[in-house]
């Protein structure tokens, strides 16, 4: 029976195909890969969903490629993929989101850059391989998406972490480590590195419940907000983030925050 | 009469230089294996080393289904009545048929020692063709192996499939002691324990010939793996390798060598890389810019550049980046 109705629908539509003009063959394949990924530039049926599941209805997102993304060649480590993000040819940016198709938690953060670039690197933890996303909202009100795949063996996210896994993480829960780097051969701005010590437990581990750093704000000597970043589960344990600034901001430049169970982050980053 | 010495000069030269050349390089052809994927057969070729060794070579390249995961060189000892043997390669299909060829060849010889020089997965995972009282590692390697070989199985049945079957790890039981060095039967051979490619790293020394099997602290013409290296300490053990002046060195992946070469081009790679990440981490440099940066072109030609070196990075780097930052 059902045999029979699939040879049924392959006639069907063999009958179709040859009752259209010739060129709308080709034409109306194209059209229903552009229906299945939406336009998407890595082909990934995913961005549809994901674009109705992180922005209003009404949102005007396009790809971009002003927005460089930067990943490795492979995720060796799927607990630790590093990424690189820059929005800076856009002029003003006052927000970006990174998205991961393919992970069980696709959002991995939120960055408000009110005096830093609109440009980060940290580091996520990748369940599979899968494209990733950087969004970046301009005055204008439009998204711009700039888009990266990053190849891996995966399980980022249902792996505890090593402090996890050994125990360790309560000793020093919360604290920071950080350095202002000034301008060099490499790079035309300053840089702020900071990591949290945090187990960011995704909450996909058993009986592991979601434990992560929620809220950072960085703020310089004279108490001027640099920075917001909400970071979320997929985001990698002990957390390094690096914020790039044109003007070395004034020091010493305070990290405050708190993680999803009201644990708080405040400390200094001398410069 | 001047012009006459001179072309005798030059002939006396050119006929010189090969046999220089002969001397210093005197490794032996080395046979390679013969893979049929097909049948799953490695074809494993034994190569003579002199007194009493011989060579299994593996690829010198990376892990692939085409090269059956084989990149591994394993070796074994032949003594009068015992044969010992260093590492079993990736599967137990591979240690089957190690042990096929070493029978062959030993006319059925009893194995007495099976010995892992480290704790990585294609130093044991064919320890299921060997007696279970011959398994033989240091404890730091023992404890190590129970530690990762789950992670180690699931990753090679991924990436080596077919390759891996009925493979389960037969963790070593037996405790190496190096003082004791290696007993051969009618000889001992010097053992060292040293660490840096990983916590412990056996080296197996035969002074009579000159003859080191370097384990996973020397790599020749193949970019070194750094899962569980400590830099620093790695290259302090190389220097302590350099010391004891081999004649022919055995690594566990890329050809064999002639004296210090390798250990040299080892020191080399590993010695940059300390100090490019050092640099790099008290610049604020991001991982991903560490990797773009790339090596230095004469490392460009060695065995699995740039996938081995991103790797290096991406295992290495967050400790030179926590100590740059101050740490918690």
């Amino acid at each position: 029976m059902l045999q029979y109705r699939n040879q049924f629908s392959f006639l069907l539509m063999l009958a179709l195909v040859f009752s259209l003009p010739g060129v709308s063959w080709a034409a109306s394949l194209e059209l229903s890969r552009e229906q299945l990924t939406g336009g998407d530039p890595l082909d990934s049926m995913q961005w549809p969903d994901l674009k109705t599941q992180f922005f209003e209805k009404n949102a005007k997102v396009q790809f971009d490629s002003r927005v460089k993304v930067t990943v490795p060649l492979f995720a060796e480590d799927a607990m630790n993929v590093p990424v690189s993000f820059d929005a800076s040819a856009l002029g003003k940016v006052t927000k970006l989101v990174v998205l991961v198709d393919r992970n069980p938690i696709r959002k991995v953060l939120e960055f408000i850059p009110l005096r830093s670039r609109p440009s980060l690197s940290f580091r996520f933890k990748l369940e599979q391989a899968s494209p990733i996303r950087v969004a970046a909202l301009t005055p204008d009100g439009i998204w711009h998406v700039g888009n990266a795949f990053i190849e891996a063996s995966g399980g980022g996210c249902t792996v505890p972490g090593a402090t996890r896994a050994d125990g360790s993480w309560p000793k020093t829960l919360n604290r920071v480590a950080g350095k202002v780097f000034d301008a060099n051969t490499l790079r035309n701005d300053a840089r702020l590195r900071v990591q949290v010590s945090h187990p960011m437990d995704t909450g996909l581990v058993a009986g592991v419940p979601a434990f992560y750093v929620e809220q950072l704000t960085l703020s310089d000597a004279n108490n001027e907000v640099l920075a917001h970043l909400y970071p979320f589960e997929p985001v990698s344990e002990n957390p390094l983030f690096s914020f790039d600034f044109e003007e070395k901001p004034n020091g010493p430049i305070r990290l405050t925050g708190k993680d999803n169970n009201g644990n708080k982050i405040d400390a200094k980053v001398g410069l | 009469m001047g012009l006459f010495s001179l072309t005798r000069l030059a002939a006396a030269v050119c006929a010189a230089l090969p046999m220089a050349l002969a001397m210093a390089v005197d490794v032996p052809k080395i046979d390679l294996p013969q893979v049929n994927r097909g049948t799953l057969d490695y074809g494993l070729k034994s190569t003579p080393l002199g007194g009493g060794w011989h060579l299994i070579a593996g690829a010198n390249a990376d892990f692939s289904q085409d090269n059956g995961c084989n990149i591994i060189n394993t070796g074994f000892y032949v003594d009068r009545d015992q044969v010992v043997v260093l590492n079993t390669g990736t599967s137990k299909r591979y240690g089957q048929q190690q042990r096929d060829l070493i029978d062959k060849f030993s006319g059925h010889k009893p194995v007495a020692t099976v010995l892992a020089l480290n704790l990585h997965p294609d130093y044991f995972l064919g320890n299921q063709a060997y007696p279970k009282e011959s398994l033989s590692a240091t404890k730091v390697t023992q404890k190590g192996i129970l530690a990762e070989s789950k992670a180690y199985e699931d990753n090679l049945f991924r990436l080596c499939g077919d390759w891996m079957s009925g493979t389960e790890t037969a963790s070593p039981t037996r405790t190496v002691l190096v003082d004791q060095g290696l007993n051969l039967g009618s000889r001992e051979v010097k053992l060292l324990e040293l660490n840096g490619h990983t916590a412990s790293d056996l080296v197996v020394f035969d002074a009579e010939h000159g003859l080191m099997w370097a384990g996973g602290l020397v790599f020749f013409n193949r970019i070194p793996t750094t899962p569980h290296a400590n830099l620093k300490l790695w290259i302090e053990s190389l220097r302590t390798l350099r010391g004891l002046n081999p004649r022919l060195v055995v690594p566990s992946h890329g050809p064999v060598s002639t004296g210090i070469q390798a250990i040299e081009q080892t020191l080399d790679y590993l010695t940059w890389l300390d100090n490019r990440l050092t640099e790099a981490a008290a610049a604020g440099a991001e991982m991903n810019d560490v990797m773009k940066a790339g090596a230095p072109s004469r490392f460009h030609h060695f065995a699995a550049y740039p996938a081995e070196f991103y790797r290096n990075v991406t295992h290495l780097y967050p400790a030179y980046e926590r100590s740059a930052l101050g740490g918690f």
